[in-house]
């Protein structure tokens, strides 16, 4: 039986009085790929800034609802330890300038304060930066600045970062938009790998990155979630006919 | 692992909660010392406030020794002294920002000036006021003879002329910035009438950053109203106003940051080291004022 | 027409004369006073200069030795001061340009950006100098770093305004609480521009004069005691230079040469660092 490790219900998000996020309800299982689109100002990106309770760390946003990481309700946890447990690649790779790349993977122990042998690091560090398909590239400037490397591989190693931290889910917020074509493809066929360990929920405007990479696909249109089903079956024969008009291009 | 982790968040959490209020305190701090320094001063100022009343301000004499007490000669001292100062910076710092702004806003020789011009503010008061005294004040003396002048040599014209250099760099390099701001579309729309640098220079930058430029020089004023060492060493300290227009010029006065520099530690009773601190209350007032507007027009030009 | 235009141009040209006159003519009351304290001062400097203080009248020699340490100690002091209280407060302007509390500290940050440096002296009289009974380097350190407060925390503020908010998300998405992502991340990726408006800070406070009338006041003595008077360099200038006799002021002009060489370094270092990182101060 798989299991659900996301699951959403009447969630709903603010900023101010604006109504983001509305009514989601959703269950997002094991080892899959998600992706979410829809049209910009939908709600997608806030809907996944919940999840890992980033969204709150903006003056003004509110959330209200369920939202479960396994049984455990999000919201009553130590956002700390939600972040932790879920981890965030974003729109631009952000890598920490001041640090190198090495450090850069281990930034989420380092920074915490958690001590560990030098030989675990080690560890980590290179089953971080393999799994993210970076290692054979920085193997040999592992103590360069992160910042030196190009956008695809800044990307990546911002993917080992989320790794290092072991997490149960990474959320990816558009995580090629700001890329070139040869790095966007290297990213994407990190997801095939990456789901055999993570549960990846990705944030996408791009129709043809969904329809590649993820295994269910979810629509939200103007904060509410329109649909979510199996990607094969919402590009071809979508249930509703708003996702209908998005796939086909009628407004965007 | 697991739990150290969770256990650890939690210890973190406090911290978290700890540090905000570090940062909040600080800043309470900050509000603290400056609402102290304007109770400090009120109140130090009350025994002269009773006693003198409001009069003081334009009271004409100063003479501590019969425990009379008039604001008035300083006030003249540091207006004529600010205000000369300000006039003759205004050309050299309006000259600068163009420069730096319009002709020559980028390259070697650009940042070269710049970085000399914010030197100028670099240097310690006590220098330009020491310089003054051997350099300056000799110079001035011959002037003042030719003249036909009592050749004191110290004196408000003196102190102007420091004064002047001092306060440049902080009209100029608000000036500069400002210039520079200048929309290039603006510009290119009066040169594709054929106007002529010049003619863009007066039509259009000059209007455009009028308001920031006039709070460059309000800054500069700020600045010239509280100067105190380089003024103190030239100014001559003399508490008496002169009878002619000339002599007060070119003749020993004092200011209000002087008078204080000069007779604070002396002032050997209540009315009269409160005399003196009301002068500094005045002169807070007066500055923070000046400063509040000057930041209230860059903030507002900055922001259209 | 023709005639008009040859006008105008001759005019343009007449007035970017004079715009590169005045530009360029305000360098040179600059250049002659460096040069004059440079002349005068650098005969004066020696290791005997640097290690012994001032000698009586009459007697040739002595040094600024109590005005080094003087001004070395006090400095330290301030910034021990200043710089907590300045870091923090700009963190929390930084962090939290909206709230109440940001709008009256900025305020008062502009307001203490404004305040003549004597009345801080004076205010210090009446907080500490009263109080203790004695002029004291405590006093002093204290007015000193009032004056380096608005500095440290302008340059703190806006700093770290310039850092991209992604790298403080990426921190705190990986679990990083709040005090870690400043303490650790921002502050270190804004290390630069904090350091320049220290040094910045320190550069303006080591020639102040007006602040220690009142409240360091002076001392011809090596003196290294907080709770007494103290010497510093700007102190002992404006005292020598103001007396009557010839070898005060060469030792004042020595002093003038020492003090300059510190403000100029300082800002120069600054300069560099300030270019090196993009920061607008």
């Amino acid at each position: 039986m798989e299991h659900t490790v996301v699951s959403a219900s009447k969630f709903n998000a603010w900023f101010g009085d604006n109504h983001v996020v509305k009514d989601v309800s959703i269950g997002i299982e094991k080892n899959q790929v998600i992706a979410v689109m829809g049209p910009s100002g939908c709600g997608k990106t806030t809907f996944l800034r919940c999840i890992n309770r980033m969204h709150e760390l903006i003056p003004g946003a509110t959330a209200k609802g369920s939202l479960k990481l396994y049984d455990d309700e999000v919201y009553t946890m130590n956002p700390i330890y939600v972040r932790y447990k879920i981890g965030m690649v974003f729109q631009r790779p952000n890598p920490f300038p001041n640090l190198s790349i090495y450090d850069n993977v281990v930034a989420g122990y380092k920074l915490n304060g958690l001590k560990m042998a030098k030989a675990d690091m080690d560890n980590i560090v290179e089953k971080s930066l393999t799994s993210a398909a970076l290692w054979k590239e920085v193997k040999d400037s592992l103590h360069k600045k992160g910042t030196f490397l190009s956008g695809g591989q800044q990307q990546r190693l911002c993917i080992a970062r989320a790794i290092a931290m072991e997490p149960e889910v990474i959320l990816f917020d558009e995580p090629t938009s700001a890329l070139d074509p040869i790095s966007t493809s290297s990213v994407e066929q990190l997801f095939h790998e990456l789901k055999e360990k993570y549960t990846l929920i990705i944030v996408t405007h791009n129709m043809q990155q969904a329809a590649r990479v993820s295994d269910k696909t979810a629509f939200f249109y103007l904060g509410e979630l329109v649909e979510f089903d199996d990607t094969k079956q919402m590009f071809t024969a979508p249930a509703d006919v708003r996702t209908q008009n998005y796939i086909t291009g009628r407004f965007s | 692992m697991k739990n150290k982790r969770l256990d650890l968040s939690y210890s973190q959490m406090k911290w978290e909660t700890i540090f905000r209020r570090i940062l909040i305190f600080m800043s309470i701090v900050l509000v603290l010392i400056v609402i102290g320094i304007l109770i400090t001063l009120i109140m130090e100022s009350m025994p002269s406030i009773k006693s003198l009343g409001i009069g003081y301000l334009w009271g004409k004499v100063w003479d501590p020794v019969s425990n009379i007490y008039g604001a008035y000669p300083f006030l003249i001292g540091t207006l004529l002294t600010s205000f000369i100062a300000l006039i003759i910076s205004i050309p050299f710092s309006y000259a600068v920002s163009i420069y730096l702004g319009e002709y020559n806003p980028k390259g070697w020789l650009s940042n070269l000036l710049k970085n000399t011009i914010e030197l100028i503010a670099a240097v310690p008061s006590i220098i330009y006021g020491f310089w003054g005294l051997f350099v300056l004040v000799p110079i001035i003396r011959t002037f003042e003879a030719k003249i036909g002048v009592a050749p004191y040599g110290i004196g408000i014209f003196t102190s102007s002329l420091i004064l002047a250099v001092m306060i440049i760099p902080y009209a100029a390099s608000l000036g500069i910035t400002l210039i520079r701001m200048v929309p290039s579309p603006l510009k290119e729309g009066a040169y594709a009438l054929g106007a002529t640098r010049f003619e863009v220079i007066r039509s259009v930058i000059m209007p455009f950053t009028r308001s920031g430029l006039f709070a460059g020089v309000l800054l500069s004023l700020g600045r010239a109203l509280g100067e105190t060492m380089a003024v103190t060493m030239l100014i001559g300290n003399t508490s008496t106003l002169a009878h002619t227009f000339k002599d007060l010029i070119f003749g020993p006065s004092n200011t209000m940051a002087s008078v204080i520099a000069n007779e604070f530690t002396e002032a050997d009773h209540t009315v009269y080291l409160s005399a003196l601190i009301e002068l500094g209350l005045v002169l807070f007032f007066v500055t923070v004022v000046i400063n509040l507007i000057g930041k209230r027009i860059i903030t507002r030009f900055t922001n259209n | 027409m023709e005639a008009r235009i040859r006008i105008r141009n001759t005019k343009s040209i007449l007035f970017k004369g004079v715009i590169v006159f005045f530009a360029f003519l305000i360098t040179v009351p600059l250049i002659i006073v460096l040069l004059y304290i440079i002349k005068q001062g650098v005969t004066q400097v020696s290791w005997h200069f640097l290690t012994h203080v001032p000698a009586p009248v009459g007697e040739s020699g002595g040094g600024i030795s109590n005005a080094l340490l003087g001004s070395f100690i006090m400095v330290m002091m301030s910034s021990v001061l200043a710089i907590p209280v300045g870091m923090f407060a700009g963190i929390y302007l930084s962090e939290n340009p909206h709230t109440k509390l940001a709008y009256y500290s900025g305020l008062c940050v502009d307001i203490l950006q404004g305040v003549p440096s004597i009345v801080v002296g004076i205010v210090i009289y009446f907080w500490l100098v009263k109080p203790l009974g004695t002029f004291s380097a405590i006093s002093g350190s204290v007015a000193l770093a009032i004056m380096m407060l608005p500095i440290v925390i302008r340059s703190t503020e806006q700093t770290l305004r310039l850092l991209p908010p992604s790298l403080k998300e990426a921190a705190l998405s990986l679990g990083v609480p709040y005090h870690r992502v400043i303490l650790k991340v921002i502050v270190p990726c804004g290390f630069a521009g904090i350091l320049s408006g220290i040094m910045l800070s320190i550069a303006r406070i080591i020639g102040e004069t007006a602040p220690l009338l009142f409240t360091a006041f002076g001392n011809p003595y090596l003196s290294s005691s907080i709770t007494k008077p103290m010497e510093s360099l700007p102190h002992l200038i404006f005292t020598y230079a103001t007396s009557p006799y010839d070898e005060w002021h060469n030792l004042a002009w020595g002093a003038s040469f020492i003090l300059l060489m510190f403000v100029l370094t300082l800002n120069i270092i600054t300069k560099l660092i300030t270019r090196k990182w993009n920061i607008q101060l």
